[in-house]
């Protein structure tokens, strides 16, 4: 395996975000090929690629498009999912930053292939710098007859807009993401009926994450076989991963599916100074945590679910052995309990009082007893909510549990600041400066 | 504080935000940063005004601007100040930071200084992870930030000296940035720096050690 620089190669541009040096390394071509096809042909290089989505479900692409009804006189739409909010995720922000022309080629190609002449790109309201390369991106793209009218003489329409959320995890799973994009509160449908059926404004939509629709530009160009000579048979192509925390040089490294994690860590300097691994989460809060013994596994969708977990978004997040584990998950589930958007009483409720007994362990006060009770109330939030976020909250305890129920056990007597001095888990030389 | 009056000019914006759309009531939460980035919050007017162009009932647009956090009911000082204490920027510093801040300022969470200068909040995860801990002004990222770093942050802000975001503009004030939400395209996309060491670790890597993806037949 090794690193496969797609989306990234050209970083180091000085101007990677404009359409002129999008152009000089090919960019555009791709859209013109795809024009020059049937929609269905399209898809069918998009399906023969198996390029799954990048945003943590893994659901093939190509397959999503091709379940929009055809030839139904409806207006169908595509939705881009860039509402990057899952802890630990930092990779379509970067990528919209410093090649935001990929997405909206991608957009272009994908809104052809399903016969939208309508796309929205639903970006997470707190990243100013992101969105304003991206309107720049698709001003660019329309005055260079990209988007708009009869799309390089073919005939093909599409307007695109930008939309800004206005900060709400939730509104990252596709159906509360389509109501807040309707004027709406972030809140999930019951599916069925599925967007490809009845989306935004209960119409046909496909709704894709925003790195998989940057992915698709260079599929078209090179083919399928190309983007399938990456990765393994169930996980073929590139992938951004995001490497954070307690490693010498956190970052984006695009590799290619079923890299190892330990060829990722290598990559990423290994762990910062006199640190060793403790525990690791190989794609957001949301999936379970590994630990060393877990390191050599293949990142890959099959690979990592077949050790318990999931790839999710593919974001790494390494902490090393100064890291209090009762206080990371405490803190996700404050998330999960702030994030809940209260539609679901398992969900609301169960969020609320796991994260008040969890303080009492961060706090040095819990109560043995008081673990089953954690645990119980997990199995009683998963799957028993509309939509992912109450099984993702019921995701950090239980794996946590697996690995390190002795520090829980310990946190029945000593808080987690105690056993875990915070100064020594920071990253900056001496806390309290 | 005085907040200002939504204007006829303002309700013309409004008016094109929502004609962006197939089905109007889509422009709300851009017309909600809107109506705010006019008023430092979404105030009882700011509502009404959003409700009679989008033909919606007032509680209908509250119900909507209460389920966002983005939406203050309060009005918001010059400079929103965030810090991410969500797991990974807590560990890393960001508490560390969030204590700091809480002193300095003298303001806890969703709170202003007397001087209207700066509203605090404890942010949650702002997808920044490789370059935590991560501040947020007016939600402009300041990347890896330390005790050092946040001290000099406020003198300046207070000062009024220019300070520059590591991945957006040179810091102007919350209302600027309340208007990009918008969709309003304030034409600084240049002025974020280029794309920095945690976004070019894996291309410098790749290069050193001599590794590309396979060469493809549309390859340039």
């Amino acid at each position: 395996m090794a690193l496969t620089p797609v989306l990234t190669a050209h970083w180091d541009d000085p101007n990677s975000f404009e359409i002129t040096s999008y152009k000089k390394h090919g960019g555009y071509v791709a859209l013109k090929n795809s024009l020059k096809m049937t929609p269905d042909e399209v898809i069918g290089i998009v399906k023969d690629s198996g390029l799954r989505g990048r945003g943590g479900a893994g659901f093939p692409t190509g397959m999503k498009w091709s379940f929009v009804p055809q030839n139904d006189g409806k207006a169908h739409y595509l939705v881009v999912n860039a509402d990057e909010s899952e802890p630990g995720a930092c990779k379509d922000i970067p990528l919209m930053l410093a090649n935001p022309h990929a997405l909206v080629e991608g957009i272009a190609i994908g809104s052809y292939a399903i016969r939208a002449n309508h796309a929205f790109i639903y970006i997470r309201g707190e990243v100013p710098h992101a969105i304003r390369r991206v309107m720049n991106a698709v001003e660019q793209a329309y005055a260079d007859g990209f988007l708009g009218k009869n799309i390089q003489g073919s005939g093909f329409n599409l307007d695109v807009v930008v939309h800004a959320g206005a900060g709400a995890y939730i509104c990252g799973e596709e159906t509360a993401l389509l109501d807040s994009l309707e004027g709406r509160r972030g809140q999930p449908r019951l599916k069925p009926p599925f967007p490809a059926v009845a989306g935004l404004y209960a119409s046909p939509t496909v709704v894709n994450n925003a790195e998989t629709l940057a992915s698709v530009p260079s599929i078209i160009l090179n083919g399928a076989d190309w983007f399938k000579s990456m990765g393994t048979e169930k996980s073929p192509g590139f992938k951004l991963f995001a490497v954070s925390g307690h490693v010498k040089r956190p970052g984006i490294y695009e590799a290619a599916l079923g890299t190892p994690m330990s060829e990722l860590l290598d990559y990423a300097g290994g762990m910062r100074k006199g640190s060793k691994l403790k525990f690791w989460i190989p794609g957001g809060s949301s999936v379970p945590m590994l630990t060393p013994e877990h390191i050599d596994i293949p990142m890959s969708y099959e690979d990592l679910s077949a050790a318990g977990t999931m790839l999710g978004t593919g974001t790494p997040m390494m902490f090393d052995h100064t890291t209090s584990v009762v206080k990371a998950v405490t803190r996700w589930l404050e998330f999960y309990k702030h994030e809940s958007c209260g539609k679901c009483t398992p969900c609301r409720e169960g969020t609320y009082w796991i994260t008040g007994v969890l303080e009492k362990f961060e706090h040095g006060k819990g109560k043995e007893e008081e673990l089953t009770i954690i645990n119980d109330v997990c199995g009683q939030i998963a799957g028993r909510s509309f939509c992912a976020l109450g099984d993702a909250a019921a995701t950090p305890f239980p794996g946590a549990m697996k690995y390190f129920a002795d520090e829980f056990l310990q946190a029945t007597k000593t808080s987690a600041d105690a056993s875990f001095p915070p100064s020594a888990t920071t990253i900056f030389e001496k806390a309290g400066v | 504080m005085s907040i200002k009056t939504i204007t006829e000019e303002d309700i013309k914006t409004l008016e094109t935000l929502a004609a962006k759309y197939p089905v109007r009531r889509s422009a709300l939460l851009p017309m909600l940063h809107y109506v705010q980035s006019i008023q430092g919050m979404v105030s009882p007017a700011g509502i009404q005004v959003c409700a009679r162009v989008l033909d919606l009932t007032p509680a209908e647009v509250a119900a909507v601007a209460t389920f966002y956090t983005m939406f203050k009911r309060f009005p918001m000082g010059k400079h929103h100040i965030g810090v991410c204490t969500n797991t990974l920027c807590a560990l890393l510093g960001g508490d560390e930071l969030w204590k700091q801040l809480t002193n300095i300022l003298g303001i806890g969470h969703d709170e202003t200084t007397a001087d209207g200068l700066f509203t605090l909040e404890r942010i949650e995860c702002q997808a920044a992870c490789t370059v935590a801990p991560v501040v947020t002004v007016n939600w402009e990222f300041m990347d890896s930030m330390n005790p050092k770093a946040v001290r000099e942050l406020i003198e300046k802000l207070k000062m009024g000296a220019p300070v520059q975001s590591t991945r957006g503009v040179q810091i102007t004030s919350i209302a600027d940035s309340g208007k990009v939400f918008a969709g309003i395209n304030d034409g600084k996309y240049a002025e974020s720096p280029l794309a920095d060491d945690s976004m070019l670790a894996g291309l410098r890597v790749a290069k050193e050690r001599k590794m590309s993806a396979p060469t493809g037949k549309g390859t340039k």
